[in-house]
């Protein structure tokens, strides 16, 4: 992914678009999951309360997260968990590979985890000859298609039957044709509980990981973490370090948030805590930097790193529902994901900030309170001010600024503006025009207000009877 | 400089000055009339089968009525040694393959979402309740509590190597957000409410 030449979001989008019906299927599926999000969480007499709670202890963790970190290893170290320190993507891929090695393992399996999307862990793990295999079965769908997932928590949310359909045909050799969804996920169970058999390590993401006794918290619904971990010799969880929790208790809030927000469910099918390993297995920890201490830094966008990545602000937002999760180039997409994405390539990613209407739908579902639309609509400036927009819309705000600003100038534009569109509309119906792109052009006023005025106002009128 | 210390250094100088102090989690309401009913019924919701049983007598039926016993079917329970076996627990995980029913007891219960805690040390294996292809827990119905807030303060300072929530069957949407049972886990999952 990260070698593709990016494509902008608005330009990704319009191709999305391009099939109507499969945009409208789109929306109506997220939306679904929306709802039935909502109805989850209308059935919580204190979800706001919860809300508020989850939000407080995040901003506890903000201000104290160095602290946490350093009670967080001490205790999973005492529990005999070894722990790693990553600085960015690169350290974080090189201390998973130097675990391979050192097992002389070729293969890996791995349950759901974000945090080796954004570092492109796969593709740097195949330079090195070893296989990986992902374990839930949205992410497995789009590996053997060889595309990132489009969600965080739904990755293959883009795809319907026919195409799972067609891919395990291809891969798994399934029946032709055969879209039965208990079909399908059978067949990727048959072939993935041989994986689980045979691999000697096994790779999870952290849902939470609490400072106060060194444990940490998988959470999945197909049990395929819990697979992996268990039946593998070696146990790498990877976790961003804004994963920290202050204590145990406070599990009993956010597992009462994750799954409402995510999908509906009052909670995951299994929520693993693990602190100590098996007898006889190795468990890591990889605590990854990768520019979450310079976001920390970031007073107006820290808070974006209280996420708990349920997703939540994707399912409602109505340009994530039409646009879709790869319009967004980025492992994580939809709204938190653009408050995320420019710290981590400001250049690369200045268009992400502008896939918003800053409706503010994401913020009011967000489980930790975050403002995502209110960073979103700062980062903008951010972009521009740090000179990362387009030049087309550059010189377009230029220009503008400089005939709002003279009267006279403003005048004459209006007026040619007027005369243009109603004597020869081809020179501004056309594809120059990005706002035709959409809409209709206006209709011609005859006369501009200021022209209205001139002969309406008291004054004139009075001035005309004299 | 390590990269530890680099970024535990980075974190410091950035992390915001002001300290948000911890909420009090009592305030969150915990109360639930019900919490036997509520218990089941949000059990049926997402795909397990409550099953009320007077003693291990009537678990012992259940499962010579609903399984074919000449499958694999494994216990951590003394009392259902007639119908499962007891000796796996230091076998090889792998071992554990063809294991069709597991049945197994939980610590405690928890009605807003069905949830049930089990740790190592009544797991017999840690992967045993993922592996089998059908999973039955069994729960002491007055330990059924009404929220995760009381399931936290239960557990406490409660040591452990591993725990889990399970609440009701592996399941998946992945495919068009059509509901499937059995993902990677168990199949099905029936819970005993013993009196």
């Amino acid at each position: 992914m990260s070698s593709k030449k990016v494509i902008e979001h608005s330009q990704a989008a319009t191709n999305f678009n391009k099939d109507v019906e499969r945009v409208n299927w789109h929306d109506e599926t997220l939306w679904f999951v929306r709802e039935k999000r909502d109805k989850s969480a209308h059935q919580i007499k204190d979800w706001e309360l919860l809300r508020e709670t989850a939000s407080q202890i995040k901003n506890n963790v903000l201000s104290n997260i160095h602290d946490y970190l350093v009670e967080f290893e001490e205790n999973a170290q005492k529990n005999g968990i070894i722990v790693h320190w990553a600085a960015d993507a690169k350290e974080h891929n090189e201390i998973v590979h130097s675990i391979m090695a050192k097992h002389e393992v070729k293969q890996m399996v791995k349950s759901k985890s974000m945090l080796t999307e954004e570092c492109h862990l796969n593709d740097y793990l195949a330079e090195k000859g070893i296989e990986v295999i992902d374990s839930d079965l949205g992410e497995y769908i789009v590996q053997l298609r060889k595309e990132p997932p489009s969600h965080i928590v739904l990755p293959a949310i883009h795809l319907k039957k026919e195409d799972v359909s067609e891919t395990f045909h291809e891969h798994l050799g399934t029946e032709k044709g055969n879209i039965d969804p208990q079909y399908l996920t059978e067949s990727a169970r048959l072939s993935l509980r041989n994986t689980f058999l045979t691999r000697k390590v096994a790779l999870t993401g952290v849902n939470f990981a609490i400072a106060e006794t060194g444990e940490f918290v998988v959470c999945t619904n197909e049990g395929n973490a819990d697979m992996g971990a268990h039946l593998a010799d070696v146990h790498i969880a990877c976790m961003g370090f804004e994963k920290l929790i202050p204590q145990r208790k406070h599990l009993g809030v956010f597992l009462r948030l994750l799954a409402r927000s995510a999908t509906g469910q009052p909670i995951t099918t299994f929520s693993s805590h693990f602190k100590k390993p098996r007898e006889g297995q190795e468990m890591h920890i990889v605590i990854v930097d990768n520019g979450r201490s310079t976001q920390l830094g970031r007073e107006d966008f820290r808070n974006s790193l209280k996420c708990i990545r349920c997703g939540a602000c994707m399912n409602t937002c109505p340009v994530y529902r039409r646009s879709g999760g790869h319009s967004y180039h980025n492992a994580v997409a939809g709204p938190i994901g653009s408050i995320l994405a420019p710290n981590l390539d400001m250049r690369k990613n200045a268009d992400l900030p502008f896939a918003s209407t800053l409706c503010g739908s994401c913020t009011n579902v967000c489980p930790v309170k975050i403002d995502i639309h209110d960073q979103l609509y700062k980062w903008r400036q951010v972009l521009v001010k740090e000179g990362h927009t387009p030049t087309s819309k550059t010189i377009a705000m230029t220009t503008m600024s400089k005939i709002l600003a003279n009267p006279t100038i403003f005048n004459i534009v209006g007026k040619s503006g007027r005369f243009v569109m109603k004597n020869i509309p081809a020179m501004v119906n056309n594809k120059m025009n990005k706002w035709y792109d959409q809409r209709e052009m206006p209709e011609v006023p005859e006369e501009s207000f200021r022209e209205w005025y001139k002969k309406n106002s008291r004054e004139s009128i009075a001035k005309n009877n004299e | 400089m390590s990269s530890k210390s680099e970024i535990l250094q980075k974190i410091k100088q950035n992390q915001p000055e002001i300290t948000a102090d911890l909420p009090d989690l009592d305030l969150l309401s915990s109360d639930n009339p019900n919490v036997l009913e509520t218990y089941k019924t949000v059990l049926k919701n997402i795909g397990g089968e409550p099953v009320e049983v007077a003693g291990f007598h009537e678990i012992l039926d259940f499962i010579r009525n609903n399984y074919a016993l000449d499958r694999r079917i494994i216990t951590t329970i003394p009392e259902l040694s007639e119908v499962a076996s007891l000796d796996w627990k230091n076998d090889d995980p792998h071992t554990l393959q063809n294991v069709e029913l597991a049945i197994i007891r939980s610590h405690f219960g928890v009605a807003e979402n069905s949830a049930l805690w089990v740790t190592d040390a009544i797991l017999g294996q840690r992967v045993a309740p993922f592996i089998a292809q059908y999973l039955a827990i069994f729960v002491n119905k007055k330990d059924i509590l009404a929220t995760m807030q009381q399931a936290y303060k239960r557990i406490g300072n409660q040591e452990y190597g591993f725990g889990t929530f399970i609440a009701g069957p592996s399941k998946t949407a992945d495919i068009e957000q059509s509901l499937v049972l059995g993902a990677h886990g168990a199949r099905g999952l029936i819970v005993f409410l013993l009196e």
